[in-house]
């Protein structure tokens, strides 16, 4: 076979590939980014009305990944046989062009800065014997400064809507007091606040809680971003989550990069190719490029490259650095390697609020990345001694439009009946009248959570599947039951006639059954030390030089935030790395 | 093949008279699920005539007719599940299906080799075999009422298995696709008259909030759309 040769490989047409295939194609390198999933463009599947079809999108999963090619298996422990993610439940992953980014909801945070250097500071703070025995704490290795600009340069990529606390040191309006400094305003003002959102503002602000407006990846106004393209105002219809935005105003990679990358003669996108590996030199030192499967002619396709960047999606990130013998696969056992090492994920529960029945919370109505939120019990933002758990949880009424099947298999909530007699008098009552407060939390990494290859199941290629052995722990338990404790008293000052608290119950077990969040992390870690770190802190292989890992992969711990606002951060920080230093004299950015 | 005339009864008779009902529905919303279903002549592409009355049965019971309005059977969530056999979905071709296939620990997922049209199959013969052999020959859709919630209730909560199938997996199914059936766009066959969205309040297609954005909990004032432009 002929193999022809690229400057760069982008491995995934998501947030982070398409941000690297743009910065890259500006820096004058020819680009192919490679696609397992087909093409998509809004005009066409995401037409108004056909898109607005629940059973289609969100619940037979149209804009998802296809399980039957391809999943992951899953234990709760080491000693238990993984078994395979047969059916889509828990996390949902993406596929074809713009990834998860064009069925995500849009919540766009920055990052907590005390999360950048978590063990740092609980260390500093309350000592070593804080953090739990077999509890992997670890700093990223950047600070917020270094970070500033890229976030800026993202939230004016997405134009994303909110309200700041202080630019450049001083106040400059309503927005969280606990968020860091910012060097400019959000490039459009917050979003309009639903009903059931300005009831929490309220009752938050009452309990002597900070609630401020989510910063939204959906446009609050007509924008056109800084690549020319336009998006235009969102109308609070509610299909956000799950599916492609019609109004062409919640960000996505299709619709705030692909256009202007398109139309650049050095990029070439290729759907239907599923990377099979990155292939590596004799002495696995350098990447020569990727094998993929043409999955329209069904032939295996060499393409070489100077430079490959793994950008497709957490896990996926993982499993392809195992596929290619990047790096050493993590041991639990003997505690060494770093390849699947500090897999993470996100706790959440929904606690339920119901007012009076003269009172209409009208559920449908929502965008989603909208909502009010308090930060109150987030990152350090609270005194963690008397407690004795690291970690935290934004909590919000995040309304993002919900739909009736969704609602009506989740059941109307409380005691009430999930079928039959009384069934429907429960659910009417819960459509109508309720609002749900989540409680949307961090999840610390365990030296047994971690993913590694299935000895027994393969994908449609015959490559191993990827295993996850995951578990919920006591720190985090109980880090989710007190920030849900602290709910409680804004339901009751919302007034509400009864209400249920959701929270993660002592001992529980990970559920792949239940949609949680598909904010995975972690498995390809950024930091300091190559012992403990898969990445340097510029996202490159400390054992491939030439090869770059962006997304949540490089998150140590999972955070009380969305990832997707510090994925794509960390995607600007390691493209103008690699267009500064990199390019200039290809090699280890830091020695290891 | 019409729904069996028991189904039709109780629906007439659990609603006829029902002042609730009109408040909920706001307008003629059983009126035209009744004519709707006058005119239903709908015949299973999939199932046989026992699997047939066992789903329009079952469906009724988990969505029963009350005063908030009718069964899941005149909303046509049997024509509905019907429909979805034959779709990617029906024949397993969005999960992953590939062996060794074992059972594990419930909260690791759906575990068996079954795609949801065998998985219905399997289920519903066994489900019968169990009423025959329970209930002096009759099947599930011959049983009254109260006997066939109890034993949807035995299904959902016992740990009895219908052939190869739990038997509460099977329940969780039947549950999940009755109520799709009741609340997708009608476009798949169910939710006719749009009185599942009627019900909630849920104002199908129209996915436009621009001026709804906060009323201060007034309620929304307009009716559902379908895709295809039918409305309530
Ligand atoms: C329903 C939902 C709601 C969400 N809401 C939010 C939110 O409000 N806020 C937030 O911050 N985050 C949210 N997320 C998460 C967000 O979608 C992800 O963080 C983000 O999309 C990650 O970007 P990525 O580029 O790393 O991966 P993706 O966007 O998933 O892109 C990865 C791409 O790589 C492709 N790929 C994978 N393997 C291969 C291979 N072997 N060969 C070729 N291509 C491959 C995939 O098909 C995919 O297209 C949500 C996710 C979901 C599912
Ligand atoms: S809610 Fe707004 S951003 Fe979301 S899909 Fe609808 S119009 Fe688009």
């Amino acid at each position: 076979m002929c193999a022809k040769k690229v400057d760069a490989i982008v491995i995934g047409a998501g947030w982070a590939g398409s941000i690297l295939a743009k910065e890259l194609t500006e820096a004058g390198l020819s680009v192919v980014m490679l696609e397992r999933g087909d093409e998509r463009a809004t005009a066409v599947e995401g037409d108004y009305p056909s898109s607005i079809d629940e059973l289609r999108g969100a619940i037979r999963h149209r804009l998802f990944q296809n399980l039957s090619q391809s999943t992951v298996t899953i234990r709760n422990t080491l000693d238990q046989e993984a078994l395979p993610y047969r059916r889509l439940a828990a996390f949902l992953p993406g596929e074809g062009v713009g990834g998860a980014g064009l069925h995500w909801s849009g919540v766009h945070f920055r990052v907590a800065p005390d999360d950048l250097a978590l063990r740092t500071n609980v260390v500093a703070r309350y000592g070593k014997n804080f953090i739990p025995e077999g509890m992997n704490l670890q700093d990223y290795g950047v600070t917020y400064e270094e970070l500033e600009p890229f976030f800026d340069k993202a939230e004016k990529v997405f134009g994303t809507s909110g309200e700041p606390y202080t630019i450049k040191g001083k106040i400059a309006g309503n927005g969280n007091r606990f968020a860091p400094d910012r060097s400019d305003a959000f490039p459009l003002p917050a979003m309009g606040e639903v009903y059931s959102a300005s009831l929490f503002r309220s009752a938050a602000a009452n309990v002597g809680y900070h609630p401020y407006a989510l910063p939204a990846a959906n446009a609050s106004a007509q924008y056109t971003n800084p690549y020319g393209v336009q998006m235009g105002p969102c109308n609070f219809c509610g299909y956000c989550s799950g599916y492609d935005c019609y109004m062409y105003s919640k960000a996505s990679p299709n619709v705030n990069i692909l256009p202007a990358l398109r139309q650049d003669p050095k990029f070439t996108l290729i759907t239907k190719a599923h990377v099979l590996k990155v292939n590596l030199d004799a002495d696995n030192k350098k990447a020569t490029g990727v094998s993929y499967l043409d999955l329209r002619t069904k032939k295996q396709v060499e393409l070489d490259a100077d430079l490959v960047i793994i950008s497709a999606f957490q896990f996926h990130n993982v499993h392809l650095m195992l596929l290619s013998g990047i790096g050493q696969p993590y041991n639990p056992q003997q505690n060494t390697g770093t390849v699947g090492r500090n897999f993470v994920y996100q706790t959440i529960t929904t606690s339920r609020a119901w007012l009076s029945p003269k009172q209409y919370t009208n559920l449908f109505v929502g965008a989603g990345g909208a909502g009010v939120a308090i930060d109150d019990f987030n990152s350090m933002n609270f005194d963690h001694g008397p407690l004795g758990f690291v970690g935290g949880s934004p909590v919000w009424v995040n309304q993002a439009g919900v739909k009736p099947i969704a609602a009506a298999v989740g059941g109307p909530g409380g005691k009430a009946p999930t079928w039959g007699e009384g069934y429907k008098e429960a659910m009417v009552d819960t459509y109508r009248h309720s609002l749900t407060i989540d409680a949307h939390g961090s999840n610390m990494a365990y030296r047994d959570v971690y993913l590694d290859l299935d000895p027994t199941y393969s994908n449609a290629y015959g490559q191993p599947l990827l295993r996850m052995t995951f578990n919920w722990k006591d720190n985090d338990i109980r880090m989710n039951q007190y920030v849900v404790g602290k709910i409680e008293p804004i339901i009751k000052a919302m007034g509400a006639t009864k209400y249920s608290l959701g929270m993660l119950k002592d001992g529980e077990v990970f559920d792949t059954r239940r949609y949680q969040t598909t904010h995975l992390g972690g498995g390809a870690i950024m930091g300091t030390d190559p012992k403990t770190s898969c990445v340097n802190r510029y996202l490159q292989s400390w054992d491939v030089s030439n090869v770059f890992v962006i997304g949540a992969s490089a998150f140590p711990q999972g955070m009380g935030y969305n990832p997707t606002g510090m994925v794509a951060a960390l995607a600007y920080w390691a493209a103008y790395h690699i267009r500064t230093t990199y390019l200039k004299n290809p090699g280890p950015m830091v020695q290891a | 093949m019409k729904i069996p005339s028991s189904t039709r009864r109780n629906f007439t008779a659990g609603l006829l008279g029902s002042a609730s009902f009109w408040m909920y529905g706001g307008h003629k919303v059983w009126a035209d699920a009744l004519q709707s279903e006058s005119l239903q002549s709908y015949e299973p592409k999939y199932f046989n005539r026992e699997e047939w009355l066992f789903l329009n049965a079952a469906c009724a019971r988990i969505f029963p007719a009350d005063a908030h309005g009718p069964d899941a059977a005149l909303l046509g969530a049997p024509e509905f599940i019907d429909r979805q056999m034959d779709t990617p979905y029906g024949h397993g071709e969005l999960w992953y299906m590939s062996g060794p296939f074992k059972e594990g620990a419930p909260n690791l997922g759906y575990q068996l080799s079954l795609p949801p049209r065998d998985l219905y199959r399997q289920a519903i013969a066994a489900a019968n075999t169990y009423v025959r052999d329970h209930h002096q020959g009759q099947t599930f859709a011959q049983l009254t009422i109260p006997e066939q919630i109890a034993l949807l209730k035995l299904f959902e909560q016992g740990t009895m298995t219908l052939g190869a199938v739990p038997a509460h997996t099977f329940f969780e199914q039947l549950r999940q696709n009755t109520l799709e059936g009741v609340f997708s766009d009608p476009l798949y066959g169910g939710n006719k008259a749009l009185a599942g969205w009627t019900l909630l309040g849920f104002p199908g297609a129209r996915a436009d909030f621009m001026d709804w954005v906060n009323q201060k909990g007034a309620p929304y004032p307009f009716g559902p759309v379908s895709i295809s432009g039918e409305t309530a």
